[in-house]
């Protein structure tokens, strides 16, 4: 694996800053339940691209070490 | 990839994760949980060409592969219980990493213990 795919990097960094801006734009109209919502999405978004690479973290150690 | 290329990451990764924290804090630790993953994923194939050079030199001095592979067992557990017990403490509970650690303590001693028992029976069959 040489070329690291830095782009989920910025996928995070994305998501992150754009939820937050949606957030303070739904607070400003006063939908706070909404806004509670949509960081909820963001943060269960964000989980299933970084519990995969978890995984992986996982797997490749477990074959290097000889852990099972 | 090269030593400047993994700082580059680093340095751009601290920079988001800075921004992050102040807005939406779990994103932060869910970026930083992917950048030491990413850097890790990084350095795969320099381990591996490290592990082939050791085994090869296991082989070749006549110890018991068992000796090299229980080490290594070692190294990942040490490797695996750090990072999570980081990104523990980063997330602000420092009690959860300590017992991270601690079970990666008592299962590195548990790997270690038939190597005592084999240096003390050498031990003891040396003494007179």
């Amino acid at each position: 694996m040489d070329i690291v795919n830095v782009d989920i990097l910025f996928k995070i960094a994305g998501i992150g800053i754009f939820i937050s801006v949606l957030n303070m734009v739904l607070k400003q109209a006063n939908k706070e339940e909404q806004a509670q919502m949509l960081t909820l999405v963001g943060v269960v978004i964000v989980l299933m691209v970084v519990i995969q690479l978890i995984n992986q973290l996982f797997i490749s150690i477990r074959t290097i070490f000889n852990i099972y | 990839m090269t030593i400047i290329q993994v700082v580059a990451l680093g340095l751009l990764a601290a920079v988001f994760i800075l921004i992050l924290r102040e807005s939406k804090p779990e994103l932060a630790i869910f970026l930083s949980v992917a950048v030491g993953i990413i850097i890790f994923f990084s350095l795969l194939s320099y381990i591996a060409s490290v592990m082939h050079i050791l085994e090869e030199l296991t082989v070749r001095a006549d110890i018991n592969l068992l000796y090299l592979n229980t080490l290594l067992k070692i190294i990942g557990i040490a490797y695996i219980a750090e990072f999570g017990a980081q990104v523990c403490r980063d997330a602000g509970e420092g009690t959860t990493a300590s017992k991270i650690e601690f079970a990666g303590k008592i299962m590195i001693l548990f790997l270690a213990i038939p190597l005592v028992v084999v240096v003390l029976e050498t031990i003891i069959s040396l003494l007179p």
